[in-house]
């Protein structure tokens, strides 16, 4: 959205559609395009661990089911000969001229289903996250734990992924050096080839995993906040993990486990008992890297009432839910207020009412949610946009 | 068995290649030429997109040209792409209902793909099953229905009243039942409510005033709904209110019937007086903040145990509220809570709890296995981190018990023949993406009738059931699907087996003529009654005996 005016009942809305340079009416997804794209661009969606074609769509099962040209990698927006995709599609959708449109909207009301972004775990340099290969992001985890995802499922240590992936790479830089006579360089790739090649395989596979709770949240260093469904995900992941390789061994390491929803509690139970998930009430100081990339966690265990270190194949970390980067400026766009974390400020008794007659919010926009009260709050603010829509916003009432 | 393949039946097979997806892996040639020589077919298509404007417009002039009664669409998944095909059959005149697909793609060229002559055969398989059965199938047909356009709320708490405002404030009729005198459910019995820092009259009198000012919405109080018959869009519902009698025609029923909280009647010394629980403590608050010197608030009491598994999810932030509430008004009084793991999930939670330490409650862990004892103005408990029993003085001793579900549960449930959990929470239609839903259609639930909620919570359910509900009420008819279930009444034994599968509540028994019948309304058409049915009286149109056994023989013979 890049331009919005008007009040309750009459909006005026104009909003910014990108060129995806393929014609959507005629794209069947049935991926060709991508198959035979020269053009490789570490995949987004996979947060890096694998690679996307410059044609593309973020996952099988995205809505709407059509590719994307990304403009930034595409040969042919980069002045190079190509044009192979739109060889390949039979139904001629390929458009490298397609422009960008604007959509003038008028609608009654609106509501505001922004999400959320993942805390950054850079911002907390004693977990390692970026510096270490093994320690990962929550949701980095679930493209792990994915059939669909980098690994198909396969719960490969990320150091074995990139590790891989540098090793093919690597003979041609070698013989790029040599060739250069850059006697030094060749040497130092040729050291990491002879140290990849003796460590990489060595533990393919992660079963002694770590799960380090509040990263970023309850932290008065970033957000003083629960996130809310952050023990539920990491309780699952283990659980998954466990059921991808019997030998997976978790350690929950939390402050207090919240299984606060339906089932949840339940859940947690049969977590330890099935899966042989264990909790351990305590936080997570350091983590530090032994020669083998093996994460190492030096934590407080209170119930044992002692500090603790422990060797882990993996450890991940259930990021903070932080407001969203852009919520700041839609929120100017609208005129609606944000509250201190910069989620969308809104009073207990009207929950899904924004400062702004007539604008509404739901999910993690508005705070931290797990799923199914995202739902629930999505159904809600569709009620109030229908009490605007068929009334004319006369009926405001909770 | 009678075969039921019709001679005068005229099969058209169209073949998809999916650009590359199926015609990649498969020889679309051999396929196409043995189709030509299956029985019955007397017109086979390949198509590069069968689904595409083209693919579509093919089956629409093949089946007059050809004279076609049976299209067979060998493609994709029918759970993407049948009911387009389907439409295509319906706009060229035929039955929807003749159709019938075959996946030869997810079920076969994608799964198979290093296999190209071995894949082919199955291909080849699989459209012979499919025109088996497409030779059996008969015309079916959808029923229009017509729609009462009036919602019954049963519970009048803090959820059902705001599921009531919604739809009255959207135009429907709505009929609010409430078994007390008053609405507002559990919110009467509280003293304040935090953040807002307000007391729940205020939201109460708004909301009731909103509801008694809008002309939509007719309030029953001291009434309860005695009996509820029908089906989505045309129940009748009998509500008593005072002892008089009223059938109100509704096409949604919302369940807002709310939680009640657990009397610990033998559980760590609760005696109403010195040991009392946190409802009781609000009533104290309420009349006043009574001097205490020390306080101990235990959570989890009948919670979180062999009995009750569940977390309660809302007694922490209740304790929470009420020591800042305490410690607020006197702060010489002290406040610990004994507590497990302090569920104050999310921002506002979260943002109360760190106030009540800066307030000075204190916290102490305890361990389920060695819990919290009070007596003689003592509560002792065993420190994990100091590794040692402590005793906390306190002349008032506070419990945190459970909302458990209320005693009209099982009645409701049984009324409208939708589901309740171990615990006796009604249980929703799929827990992540359906919470608002019953597998039933036309009946929803919101707030701690589901499972104990907040007030935030409780009044964004209680719209967003209104929500739900309000997608049938805004239709001009509903139809029923062509696969449903039909029982023959001629040789249905009344075992009840079929009864008892139905996850969707579509099967009535009838006492007197000792038979089960099939709303069709309400029917999904999974099957489970049919393939339960022990005299085959059961069956499923669209997917018959006769049907499934043609494509069993194909695939055997073949």
């Amino acid at each position: 959205m890049v331009e919005f005016s008007g009040e309750i009942g009459s909006f005026k809305a104009k909003v910014h559609r990108k060129a995806r340079y393929v014609d959507a009416s005629k794209c069947t997804a049935c991926g060709a395009c991508a198959e035979k794209c020269p053009t490789k661009v570490p995949n987004e969606f996979n947060f890096g661990l694998n690679d996307r074609k410059a044609i593309y769509k973020d996952y099988a099962q995205g809505i709407p089911s059509v590719y994307t040209i990304d403009p930034n990698h595409c040969r042919v927006f980069q002045g190079k000969k190509c044009g192979v995709c739109a060889k390949q599609c039979q139904a001629g959708a390929i458009d490298y001229e397609q422009k960008d449109s604007y959509v003038d909207l008028e609608v009654a009301a609106v509501i505001v289903a922004t999400g959320y972004d993942l805390f950054d775990a850079t911002r907390i340099p004693e977990y390692g996250y970026g510096r270490f290969p093994n320690v990962i992001s929550s949701l980095e985890m679930e493209r792990l734990l994915s059939a669909g995802g980098p690994t198909a499922g396969h719960l490969a240590r990320p150091s074995v992924v990139k590790g891989e992936a540098r090793l093919k790479e690597l003979p041609k830089l070698i013989a790029k050096a040599e060739k250069d006579e850059k006697t030094d360089a060749a040497s130092a790739l040729n050291k990491e080839r002879k140290w990849l090649e003796e460590h990489v395989h060595k533990y393919p596979t992660a079963k002694k995993l770590g799960f380090i709770q509040c990263v970023g949240s309850r932290d008065f260093r970033f957000h003083k906040y629960c996130s809310n469904y952050c023990c539920m995900h990491s309780i699952k992941e283990a659980i998954i993990a466990r059921d991808h390789e019997p030998e997976t061994e978790s350690y929950i390491f939390y402050m207090d486990l919240r299984t606060v929803g339906k089932g949840f509690e339940e859940y947690k139970i049969r977590g330890a008992k099935v899966s042989g998930l264990k909790y351990v009430r305590g936080r997570v100081a350091e983590v530090l890297q032994d020669e083998e990339l093996n994460p190492v966690v030096y934590f407080e265990d209170t119930e044992q009432r002692c500090v603790r270190s422990m060797t882990l194949d993996m450890v991940i970390l259930a990021n903070a839910c932080s407001a969203s980067k852009g919520i700041v400026t839609v929120a100017e766009l609208l005129g609606i207020a944000l509250d201190e974390n910069n989620f969308v400020k809104t009073h207990p008794n009207k929950p899904l009412d924004t400062s702004v007659p007539g604008i509404f919010t739901c999910g993690c926009a508005q705070g931290p949610l797990d799923i199914p009260e995202s739902v629930a709050q999505a159904s809600s603010a569709a009620a109030r946009a229908a009490e605007v829509v068929m009334t004319g916003g006369r009926a405001l009432a909770v | 068995m009678e075969d039921t393949a019709k001679s005068d039946v005229r099969i058209g097979v169209f073949i998809c290649d999916c650009g590359s997806n199926i015609a990649g892996y498969l020889s679309m040639k051999d396929l196409v030429e043995y189709a030509k020589t299956l029985p019955n077919v007397v017109f086979v298509q390949e198509n590069l997109y069968t689904c595409s404007e083209g693919g579509i417009n093919g089956i629409k002039a093949a089946i007059p040209a050809h004279g076609l009664t049976r299209v067979v669409v060998a493609s994709c998944t029918p759970r993407t792409h049948e009911p387009l095909f389907q439409n295509a059959c319906e706009e060229a005149g035929l039955n929807p209902y003749l159709f019938e697909m075959a996946n030869i793609r997810d079920q076969c060229s994608w799964v198979h793909q290093q296999v190209k002559e071995k894949a082919t055969e199955r291909a080849k398989g699989q459209i012979a099953m499919a025109v088996a059965k497409a030779a059996r199938l008969r015309e079916l047909s959808r029923i229009q229905l017509g729609i009462f356009y009036r919602a019954v709320v049963i519970g009048g708490g803090v959820s059902g009243m705001a599921a009531a405002m919604a739809l009255g404030n959207m135009g429907y009729e709505v009929h609010l039942v409430e078994k007390e005198e008053r609405l507002g459910g559990l919110l009467n019995h509280l003293n304040m409510v935090l953040p807002a820092k307000e007391p729940p009259s205020r939201l109460l009198d708004d909301l009731r005033t909103r509801l008694e000012n809008n002309p939509k919405v007719t309030v029953h109080t001291r009434a309860q709904v005695k009996k509820s018959e029908g089906y989505v869009g045309n129940y009748q519902v009998t509500i008593n209110e005072n002892g008089n009698e009223t059938v109100v025609k509704a096409g949604v029923i919302i369940v807002a019937t709310g939680a009640k909280v657990l009397k610990p009647e033998g559980l760590m010394g609760y005696d109403g007086e010195k040991v009392i629980t946190q409802l009781e403590l609000e009533s104290l608050l309420k009349q006043g903040t009574p001097s205490l010197k020390n306080v101990v608030m235990i959570q989890c009491v009948g919670s979180r145990c062999a009995e009750r598994t569940y977390c309660s999810r809302i007694c922490c932030m209740t304790s929470v509220k009420n020591a800042i509430l305490i410690r607020e008004a006197d702060p010489s009084a002290s406040v610990t809570i004994l507590y497990r793991d302090m569920q104050m999930y999310g921002v506002e939670n979260e943002d109360m709890f760190r106030r009540s330490k800066e307030l000075g409650v204190r916290y102490v862990t305890y361990d389920p296995e060695r819990p919290p004892e009070a007596g003689d103005g003592l509560v002792r408990v065993y420190h994990a981190r100091m590794g040692k029993e402590i005793a906390l003085p306190a002349d008032l001793v506070v419990l945190a018990t459970p909302l458990v579900a209320q005693d009209e549960a099982q009645q409701i449930s049984t009324m409208l023949k939708v589901p309740l959990n171990e615990n006796g929470f009604f249980l929703e239609g799929h827990v992540k993406l359906k919470p608002l839903d019953f597998a039933t259609d036309g009946v929803y639930l919101c707030g701690s009738a589901r499972f104990p909620s907040s007030i935030r919570e409780a009044v964004s359910q209680g719209l967003g059931a209104a929500s739900r509900a309000a997608i049938v009420l805004s239709k001009e008819a509903l139809f029923t699907s062509g696969i449903v279930a039909d029982i023959n009444p001629n040789t249905c034994c009344g075992c009840l087996g079929c009864l008892e599968v139905c996850p969707y509540g579509a099967i009535n028994f009838f006492q007197d003529r000792g038979i089960c019948q099939v709303n069709k309304v309400l029917c999904k058409g999974c099957g489970g009654c049919a393939a339960t049915c022990s005299s085959g009286s059961a069956r499923l149109d669209g997917f018959s005996n006769d049907q499934i056994y043609a494509q069993i023989e194909q695939a055997l013979a073949g």
